[in-house]
């Protein structure tokens, strides 16, 4: 081949290879060529580097790597020329006949073999006139000759080695090659010329025609320090094939070679030296008798203990043979034993019966509550058959909780109380053996407009009177249910009261700041008439005390309407109230400071104020029926005060929040108070200031209570729309405490605005009960 | 007067209790190994009666121990022990910094260590102590012999828990002492009744665990340490007890059967022979071989304040136990390789039947399945090949319930692929009132020894018991129905009253009236509420409180059944409307 051949070839070579040199630059940092060798480009290089496969690749990067650990430092190029194993081509055109004289040094332990020389000079002619061409490659050529070309004879070894001095191509030196990554050259030769890289345009395409093609592809390599593209030779091949293996990379060497050994292994009489043994080898020695005396006295002394015989695993035997019940002391009997696992019911089940599994709302409902607040710990599985059954994920859980329990977890002796709620139903006579009382509701009074505060009856038992906040009182009677009489007053009537003395026919009632006194007019004549007579006959006195109300008389209108007497209050007034004679009349102004209570005297027009101060809210009063005592209810005491010597005798605790009436049992020694906490405080005046007996029957504020007159009964009001009759029967036996006895519910009255019955009061002579409510209405119950 | 002041907190209760930390400082122990001491002894805080007066006016929440246990602890020598280690495991740190290796084999070799024996005697008296105690022994124990040997605890203590495990149920085997098997969805429960005392205890089901990061395992290898003495000594002394040999050695006979098969198939000797006792298919040998000894009859004596009744209902419950310990005896059974074998082998040879399985599966299969003696195989799949026609093929649920029937039930049921029955618990005892699942009402006339009528019959059954349920709801309606009609009258009499009242345009009609039968029952029946409830009102608040809380329960409870019972009625409904529906698209 000549040179100018080549030389074409390699401006057609070189455009192909810039194009993969941009590519090539990108994945192996550092590649250069050197222009001279683009002549490498041949069609059989070109061949050749499409053959070689990635593995291949990677393999003999490998090879490099080992090569480089092999060699010594001085020979670091040969580490990386080993790469270039082409170039023995170059060495070989350089001195194609002497190649044969002069085989390169053999400094890489004889990695290659001897015969590879000959073929490849005859494979790659065309480059061998090519690098003489290039002085520099000429060098480098034969560098890598040196390098690679094998085993020739050791004696022709240094003859043409003239490594040192002469043309190595790459005149760089071994430094990282992308500091020429930019340079269209790499180095300089000795007259200071750039070594311009081979120029490499190989794109994609090119690169696949050339695998193709090339059927010397796969034994193709890159040499980056010089940019060219080598195929291997035969030798190299197979020698990277014997490393890959494992083989020892020369095949003339020889790993199995009988061992020589260094020494004989023979005993011989003579020692191999003829020098006399050491003094201390006859002494003993110190140090040691040092330690030894040291473990001897850690011995004495205990420090250090004999081995102990290795214990085998746990031995059972009957550690119950003797049971002493010596043994049972004490703490076992106060020994509180953990109760058991609680144990599984139909729901644990894995295929449970259908109901008790969870819908879908109950499993919506479980996962949304506490864990702690669940009554099942788990959700309700059905399975089909038992192969289904997945493990339980917290059946450790379960266990070490269980654990945690039975150390952790406070233990008590609870007793449980195993009680029959039958057993905690008081024993009381049946409300039937303790008739009368009142049953049925058989009379209902119909004509007010407004609710009916109050309410009354006259002492004959013939008539009634209520006070409605439709400012009227009207007057019943009682058999008939028939309105009587409807006078109208100036307000809302907060009290009425018939009084009791049957031998004057007058009814008290009080509305704003006012007290009226009329007379009904109702049933005898003469008793009527002998009423107004009684207030009529009245003169005045001569000497006038200044008094805190003001007495009227009614004229004209009013005493048609059958008013007698009006006494003004300076405040509103709550409630009004007879003395048993039906001469005292007591009204109670919760307002006024000083003046709470006042009592008058009907048949001398005189009031007085009792109490100079005010101690609490009054919220009812009430004279007692027999003797000189007066009771005064404020919001949670009941006093009774002495009237004759004008002292406090008695303080009742009620017990309860807010007192809202209060009723006094006709022997005059038990009182009943209502409340608005729903309570009713039976006192005995005898046995104490508190309460014999608190009553919670009703589930609303109580409004109304009354004692009847003859009959062991009392009553109370409640805003629960209801009336309970109680038989409250009171022994003269001190030593007997009264019996109460709930009798009946009486519900009728129906709750408008919150507010059930309004006021209760019994027949005087009957065992009937009438009630006044919020709707309007007054009810008999007989 | 005189005296000195009395100070508060000085005697009392205030002296008989001590916080867990000062506890721990008195018995100079660091938490762990007060905790480990607490556990071995089985010292639990008490919940004093006063809380505020033993914390000395303090309302913090603390835990407190009777201060007598805690001088208790104070002469318990495993303390000592507990210090020993310590110093053992300083020593060995130290020796490990300063590298001296001789010396920390040396220490390694001397490493102290303690027996349990003392405190298992100790807390347990009596055998019959521990016995009643041991339910959570034998849960733990099976826990824990089921554990990877990776990782968690000790190789050991796994091989120890399976040997104590499986030496327990030869032994329930051999005592035939179980009574009741429960398959629930975290485990298998079985009830073995030992000397008299019934003991329970939780099988997981064999997969392998995921174990759960916030468990602290030492607790339980705590315990687990604990538990493997008791249950070790308890095996030891029931053993004993029925001249069994300890530790368990197969019978000879059986030992002979089992060798020649595939003996040579074992490296190992040893762990062979455990897994023979681990297939739990041959007998154990006796400590002196008697002939199968016939039990003596037992003479009954009634007990003092013993009628003759109850001694009669005894001696029945005798002989049904004894029935039921020879349910399965005489059967032939095979297990397939899908169903769990473990458990199905113990269950059935605790009743007397003969198992075996595929030689592949595991170890101790005496027969094949070609064996024409076979019953009964056992399958879990739903279209097994079924080759032998003189043999049963069932679902193992057959078993479970059978042994909790006491009696061999219909196979019909439980055929392969077919839907099974549920599985009810034997745990549940129902009292009058609480809800009773139908299954159960069956199964109860069968032990009854009603025969069960075929399908259709069964059907009818199931009207008539809706008929009684609807007689209930008519019952029922009748109430309302009174009330209603009361209540019409009451609407009449109101509306008269009010044009009464009203005295507007009033009707005035005389009209004959109807004579109304009075229900004297009903009446009386209203008289004797309203009596109660005029006494309830009477009630101190204290009962009050007592009596609607008690009231609250039972409504309760009557709720949740009235709940369960509606619900199997809708779903009932609704299967029968399912059945329908497929009948009419088949027609």
């Amino acid at each position: 081949m000549s040179v100018s051949h080549s030389e074409v070839q390699l401006n057609r070579t070189m455009s192909k290879a810039k194009g993969k040199s941009v590519k090539r630059q990108n994945a192996e940092e550092d590649e250069e060529q050197l222009p001279i060798f683009s002549h490498e480009g041949d069609a059989s290089v070109d061949e050749d580097e499409e053959d070689l496969s990635d593995s291949e690749e990677s393999v003999f990067s490998g090879l490099e790597d080992s090569g480089s650990d092999s060699d010594d430092d001085g020979d670091d190029e040969e580490g990386e020329s080993e790469e270039e194993t082409p170039s023995e081509n170059g060495e070989s055109s350089s001195t194609m006949v002497p190649s044969e004289k002069h085989p390169p040094a053999n400094r890489t332990k004889d990695k290659l073999q001897g015969e590879k020389p000959p073929r490849k000079e005859k494979a790659k002619k065309g480059r061998v006139s090519m690098s003489e061409g290039g002085g520099e490659s000429g060098k480098l050529e034969r560098e890598k000759e040196l390098t690679h070309q094998p085993t020739p004879p050791q004696g022709d070894e240094y003859e043409q080695d003239t490594s040192d001095e002469e043309d190595i191509r790459n005149t760089i030196g071994n430094i990282p090659m992308e500091w020429y990554k930019d340079y269209p050259h790499i180095g300089y030769d000795l007259d200071g010329k750039k070594i311009f890289k081979p120029i490499r345009n190989k794109d994609e395409l090119d690169e696949f025609l050339d695998k193709m093609e090339n059927p010397d592809y796969w034994r193709t390599v890159h040499d980056k320090m010089t940019g060219t593209d080598i195929r291997l030779s035969d030798e190299q091949v197979e020698l990277v094939h014997r490393l890959q293996k494992g083989q020892f990379g020369d095949v003339n060497f020889n790993e199995y070679e009988p061992s020589v050994d260094f020494f004989t292994s023979e005993t011989m009489i003579h020692p191999v030296t003829n020098r006399p043994q050491d003094k201390r080898s006859f002494i003993p020695s110190l140090i040691e008798k040092e330690k030894v005396s040291k473990l001897v006295h850690a011995i004495k002394m205990g420090w250090i203990k004999p081995r102990k015989p290795k214990e085998s695993a746990q031995q059972y035997y009957d550690l119950w043979a003797k049971e002493d019940p010596n043994a049972i002391l004490g703490r076992h009997k106060m020994h509180v034993p953990a109760p058991k696992m609680r144990l599984p019911g139909h729901e644990e089940s894995y295929n449970p019966p259908p109901e008790y599994l969870l819908t879908e709302e109950e499993k919506l409902a479980w996962e949304q509550q506490d864990p702690e607040d669940r009554k099942l710990a788990f959700i309700p599985q059905k399975h089909s058959c038992l192969r289904a059954v997945p493990a339980f994920s917290r059946f450790i859980h379960e266990r070490f909780e269980r654990c945690l329990d039975l150390y952790l977890c406070p233990r008590q002796r609870k007793m449980r109380v195993n009680v029959d709620p039958e057993d905690l139903i008081p024993k009381l006579p049946k409300p039937k053996d303790l008739q009368p009382f009142p049953t049925t509701q058989s009379l209902v009074y119909r004509g007010h407009s407004n609710l009916v505060r109050c309410i009354s009856v006259s002492p004959s038992g013939q008539w009634l009177a209520s006070g409605s906040d439709d400012c009227t009182v009207r007057l019943w009677e009682v058999s008939t249910a028939r309105c009587m009489k409807t006078i109208e007053v100036g307000g809302a009537v907060k009290s009425i009261a018939w009084s009791p003395n049957p031998a004057i026919s007058l009814v008290a009632l009080s509305f704003n700041q006012t007290v009226m006194v009329l007379n009904p007019g109702l049933g005898d004549k003469l008793v009527s008439s002998a009423t107004d007579q009684l207030i009529s006959s009245y003169t005045e006195p001569e000497e006038e005390k200044v008094q805190p109300v003001e007495w009227v008389a009614a004229e004209g209108k009013d005493h048609e309407k059958g008013v007698r007497l009006i006494i003004n209050h300076p405040k509103a007034i709550r409630q009004v109230t007879w003395h048993g004679k039906g001469d005292y009349l007591a009204s109670v102004m919760p307002d006024s400071s000083n003046m709470q209570v006042l009592i008058h005297q009907v048949s001398k027009r005189r009031t007085q104020n009792p109490f100079r101060k005010n101690k609490g809210l009054v919220q009812c009063v009430s004279f007692h029926p027999i003797r000189p005592y007066f009771f005064v209810a404020t919001q949670r005491y009941v006093r009774v005060y002495n009237l004759i010597k004008q002292e406090l005798t008695k303080k009742l605790m009620a017990n309860c929040k807010w007192i809202s009436s209060m009723a006094i049992h006709p022997g005059g020694d038990n009182v009943i108070c209502g409340s608005y906490d729903s309570r009713l405080a039976w006192f005995d005046l005898d046995l104490s200031t508190k309460p014999y007996k608190v009553l919670r029957h009703h589930k609303k504020a109580l409004r109304g209570v009354a004692f009847h007159r003859h009959y062991p009964l009392f009553a109370s009001a409640s805003d629960d729309g209801s009336v309970i009759v109680c038989h409250g029967m009171v022994y003269n036996d001190l030593l007997q405490n009264p019996l109460i006895v709930p009798v009946k519910v009486l519900k009728g009255h129906t709750i408008t605005h919150d507010l059930g019955v309004l006021d209760v009061t019994f027949h005087p002579t009957q065992p009937w009960v009438f009630s006044s409510g919020a709707d309007a209405t007054i009810r008999l119950f007989s | 007067m005189g005296g000195l002041q009395k100070k508060k907190y000085e005697s009392g209760a205030a002296t008989n209790y001590i916080t867990r930390n000062k506890a721990r400082k008195k018995l100079q122990l660091s938490l762990a190994d007060f905790r480990r001491l607490c556990i071995l002894k089985g010292i639990y805080p008490h919940e004093p009666k006063h809380k505020k007066k033993v914390n000395k006016g303090s309302t913090a929440p603390r835990t407190f121990y009777l201060l007598k246990d805690i001088r208790f602890l104070l002469h318990e020598p495993i303390v000592g022990k507990f210090r020993e280690y310590k110093v053992f495991v300083r020593k060995l740190r130290k020796a490990y910094g300063k590298a001296e290796w001789t010396d920390v084999q040396r220490i390694r070799d001397n490493k102290p260590g303690y027996k349990l024996d003392h405190i298992v005697k100790e807390r347990y008296p009596t055998f019959i102590d521990a016995l009643r105690d041991i339910d959570d022994a034998l849960s733990m124990c099976f826990l824990f012999s089921t554990f990877a040997r990776t990782g968690k605890c000790h190789v050991q203590t796994i091989q120890l828990c399976r040997r104590l495990s499986v030496e327990w149920m030869n032994y329930i085997i051999t005592s035939r002492a179980l009574r009741k098997v429960f398959l629930s969805i975290k485990g298998i429960y079985y009830q073995a009744e030992v000397l008299g005392q019934p003991v329970t205890w939780l099988v997981p089901y064999q997969f392998s665990h995921d174990h759960p990061t916030d468990v602290d395992y030492r607790v339980m290898a705590t315990f687990t340490e604990f538990y493997t003495t008791l249950l070790g000594f308890v095996n030891f002394r029931l053993y004993q007890s029925l001249n069994l040999a300890y530790p368990p050695k197969l019978d000879v006979k059986a030992e002979v059967e089992l060798k020649g098969k595939h003996e040579e198939d074992y490296a190992m000797d040893s762990e062979s022979y455990l897994e023979k006792l681990a297939a739990l298919s041959s007998s154990l040998a006796r400590m002196v071989s008697t002939v199968e000894e016939e039990e003596a009859e037992l003479d009954h004596f009634p007990a003092e304040g013993e009628d003759a009744e109850t001694l009669e209902g005894r001696e029945k419950q005798q002989k049904e136990q004894d029935a039921q310990k020879k349910l399965f005896e005489g059967l032939k059974f095979f297990l397939n390789r899908e169903v769990p074998r473990e458990s199905l082998a113990f269950v059935l040879r605790c009743f007397g039947a003969q198992v075996s399985w595929d030689k592949y599966l595991c170890m101790g299969s005496t027969y094949d399945v070609t064996d024409q003696s076979i019953t009964h195989q056992i399958v879990d799949r739903p279209n097994a090949d079924q080759q032998y026609i003189n043999r049963y093929y069932i679902q193992p649920q057959w078993v479970f319930d059978s042994v909790n029937a006491k009696l061999l039930l219909p196979v019909a049921d439980y055929f392969p692929g077919v839907t099974l029955p549920p599985h009810l618990s034997p745990f549940v005892e129902e009292k009058d009132g609480d809800y009773v699942p139908p299954e159960k009402l069956k199964l109860m006339a069968l032990q009854r020894g009603e025969r069960p009528e075929r399908e259709e019959e069964e059907e009818e059954e199931e009207d008539d018991e809706e008929e009684e349920e609807e007689d209930d709801e008519e019952d029922g309606e009748e109430e309302e129905e009174m009330d209603d009609e009361e209540l019409n009258d009451e609407k009449n009499l109101k509306e008269m009253e009010k044009q009464k009242s009203q005295g507007k345009a009033l009707l005035v009609k005389v009209t004959p009236g109807k004579a109304k039968p009075e229900n004297k029952m009903r009446t009386e029946q209203e008289e004797k509420a309203e009596e109660k409830r005029l006494a309830i009102m009477m009630m101190k608040k204290k009962e009050k409180y007592l009596y609607d809380k008690i009231m609250f329960g039972k409504k309760r409870k009557v709720r949740e059944a009235n709940k369960l019972a509606a619900k199997r009625k809708a779903h009932e409904d609704a299967s029968k409307a399912d059945k329908k529906k497929k009948k009419a698209k088949k027609q």
